[in-house]
């Protein structure tokens, strides 16, 4: 019982890990990016200014992509834990 | 027919049977098209989309009936990851966002994006915070979370006012919506069309609960999607700006910025306001630069996200899921899925808008002589239903930027016709539009009357009650809830993206750290999520009518549509104070939520609760 708390302890603290640097990321294109956004319309990104590509466009395509791969690490975490589901 | 007796059958059978829906519809358009060669009138195509696909929406409602707690409350737990991710797609797109969204980035502009950031970014926070954690729960409803994790009636109690001001809010603007439609597709006045939009979507959802709406939202979503991204692919490729417009319209963005300095879009003003209407007075990409403009954007974000992580009738979507893991997995299909439409709706914004701008373009309107501007057939037809007036304020016979007022929310529902494009394409939209509003109400009605019928009925007034009896009540609840929303909605209190930005602002007050806390804080405890439900609503309801009816002024620019800001402020301080002034929660709460925080194991609450 005791090695399966230790278990779940670190299981619990991989997990809180993750979704630290998760809500990172997500506070950087949600937030920060957008606060930015005039000096980034100076650059140009596929012939778009950036400022308003990143608004339109590239936070979104970054939440995309950030969330299959949180399924994947998170699933990862369980499974190295012992704490997935039974199939 | 038999295929939805053999459940387990019909599951491994989605893909085939989705994919031969899809296929069914391409041919439906093609007849479609055939028919309006062959001299079929506008209205008819109109008649025969929106007619056509609530019959299959009802014809799926009705073949999913089912008289089983389980799949009455939760879609017996059985769908896979991908289609419920097409239903939450569904159920997440409502009405604003087919119809409002690409036109308030017309007539907004940059700001407005916030908007598409913050509807997309939310699931980031319903995937790492929230999902797989509800689904570990086995809830039938968000409030029997909040009642269980807490404990006690009041909790429960507190979470199913919360749902229903929040849902209810946003109920009235779907329904709003389907009447608008249907009654301009049905040819019948609004006040019928508002109760046949109801009927419709009552037929998806009565006899099968969650198991007939996930169903139809699947459906739905496959409607929609191709009715809202088949006429920007045609548009773009008909402007030479190619088949994939999303990755292709950054000149048409800066073309616009030339157009607009030589147009003076920003500098002439309208001498005077047309009520509804609005002239086009922003840049395109027109960032906030100043403090307040940053604020404004950046709560706006927050508020859309934290109300998405806190929707109940989104979050219980994930309870219909098989496995903890594919509630996880459903979350990033479902923004995959929500993703198709809103990278494409500034698009559609930036070519609309590039039609009107542009004096090269048989299309253009701004700069253009009024006689020509009236002779488009969709000005004249757009200004009689009063979605659009031309005013030649100086007298010049030229349509200046200032002399040309538009309902924003007619953008997508005209494109077809100002780019030029067949009747089939404006029918086409029109059913999107209808699956849109009608999906997204299911699943709020679905919310609402769920936890009044589980959470109210059962749980708090009539523990004793009988399957049969629970199943009867939660749909009394349902058409009763149904009709109220279409009492209120034939109102017609607010536009429609109003009351839908109130729904989101009111659900973060109330329920974003309850729920979050309720996981992610062991110490949280029932004194401190009762204050924080209470004093979150309290405050935020008591900012919204301070700054929309009592007179304040705006503290930082958070106006009407941002008071969620303000209310989960206080709910996070409250609950916080509160919990830690009151003692811990007892082991068996705190054993409780370690056991929510793994994925293994057994769910807290049994099925069939």
């Amino acid at each position: 019982m005791a090695a399966d708390n230790s278990q779940k302890e670190i299981h619990w603290n991989r997990t809180r890990n993750l979704m630290i640097v998760h809500l990172t990321i997500w506070f950087v294109f949600s937030f920060a990016v957008h606060w930015f956004a005039t000096p980034l319309n100076k650059i140009s990104f596929m012939n778009f200014p950036l400022g308003f590509y990143m608004a339109a466009q590239g936070s979104l395509i970054v939440f995309v992509v950030q969330l299959f791969t949180f399924a994947w690490q998170q699933n990862k975490i369980d499974q190295e834990t012992g704490m997935a589901e039974e199939e | 027919m038999s295929i939805f007796r053999m459940q387990g059958a019909f599951i491994d059978n989605l893909p085939k049977i989705y994919g031969f829906y899809t296929g069914g519809f391409i041919v439906f358009i093609g007849i479609m098209a055939l028919a309006e060669k062959a001299g079929m009138t506008a209205d008819t195509i109109g008649l025969c989309f929106v007619g056509f696909t609530i019959v299959i929406y009802a014809l799926i409602g009705w073949m999913s009936r089912t008289m089983q707690l389980d799949a009455y409350y939760v879609a017996g737990r059985q769908v896979p990851a991908v289609f419920n991710g097409m239903a939450t797609a569904a159920d997440w797109m409502s009405g604003a966002s087919f119809v409002a969204m690409a036109g308030g980035i017309y007539m907004g502009g940059h700001p407005y994006l916030a908007f598409v950031v913050g509807w997309t970014g939310g699931y980031v926070l319903v995937a790492v915070l929230m999902a797989p954690y509800l689904r570990k729960f086995g809830c039938y409803t968000v409030p029997d979370f909040i009642g269980t994790r807490y404990g006690g009636n009041l909790a429960r109690f507190c979470a199913v006012v919360v749902l229903v001001v929040a849902s209810f809010t946003y109920v009235t603007a779907q329904i709003n919506a389907t009447g608008t439609i249907a009654s301009r597709a049905l040819l019948v006045p609004f006040g019928v069309g508002i109760w046949l939009g109801l009927a419709g979507i009552l037929i998806c959802s009565m006899l099968g609960g969650m198991r007939a709406v996930t169903w139809t939202q699947v459906a739905q979503y496959i409607v929609l999607i191709v009715a809202y991204l088949v006429p920007v692919i045609w548009m773009s490729s008909k402007q030479g700006f190619g088949w994939f417009p999303q990755l292709e319209y950054g000149d048409a963005v800066r073309k616009i910025a030339v157009l607009e300095k030589t147009l003076q879009v920003g500098v002439l003003k309208p001498p005077q306001a047309v009520p509804g209407l609005t002239a086009l007075t922003t840049l395109h990409n027109g960032p906030p630069d100043t403090f307040v403009g940053h604020v404004r954007f950046a709560t706006l974000v927050a508020c859309m996200m934290m109300g998405t992580a806190s929707l109940p009738h989104i979050l219980m979507r994930y309870f219909t899921t098989p496995s903890v893991r594919a509630a996880r997995v459903s979350v990033a299909w479902s923004l995959l899925f929500i993703f198709m439409l809103y990278f494409t709706a500034p698009a559609l914004a930036t070519f609309t808008k590039l039609q009107m701008l542009d004096p090269s373009l048989p299309t253009a309107i701004i700069g253009k002589a009024l006689s020509d501007v009236n002779a488009h057939v969709w000005v004249q037809k757009w200004s009689q239903v009063g979605g659009l007036k031309v005013i030649d304020f100086n007298g010049d016979g030229i349509v200046q930027v200032n002399e040309f007022f538009m309902r924003g929310d007619i953008v997508v529902l005209a494109t077809p016709e100002i780019a030029g494009l067949p009747y089939v394409i404006s029918g086409l939209v029109a059913a999107g539009g209808m699956a849109a509003a009608m999906s997204t109400a299911d699943g709020l009605l679905l919310a609402i009357a769920n936890a009044l019928s589980h959470d109210l009925y059962y749980k708090m007034i009539d523990p004793k009650a009988d399957v049969r009896h629970r199943l009867i009540v939660a749909r009394v609840l349902l058409v009763l809830i149904g009709a109220a929303g279409a009492a209120v909605a034939s109102l017609r209190l607010t536009g429609i993206l109003g009351a839908v930005a109130w729904a989101f602002d009111f659900a973060m007050s109330g329920l974003f750290f309850p729920l979050v806390l309720g996981v992610w804080w062991k110490r949280a405890n029932r004194a401190g999520a009762i204050a924080g439900m209470v004093i979150g609503l309290g405050v935020g309801t008591w900012y919204l009518y301070m700054v929309y009816a009592g007179g304040m002024k705006p503290w930082w620019g958070i106006d009407h549509l941002r008071f969620g800001i303000i209310g989960a402020l206080a709910s996070l301080v409250s609950m916080v104070v509160v919990t830690l002034l009151t003692p811990a929660p007892d082991k068996e709460t705190q054993d409780m939520v370690d056991e929510v925080r793994i994925p293994k194991g057994q769910t807290i609450l049994g099925s069939a609760h």
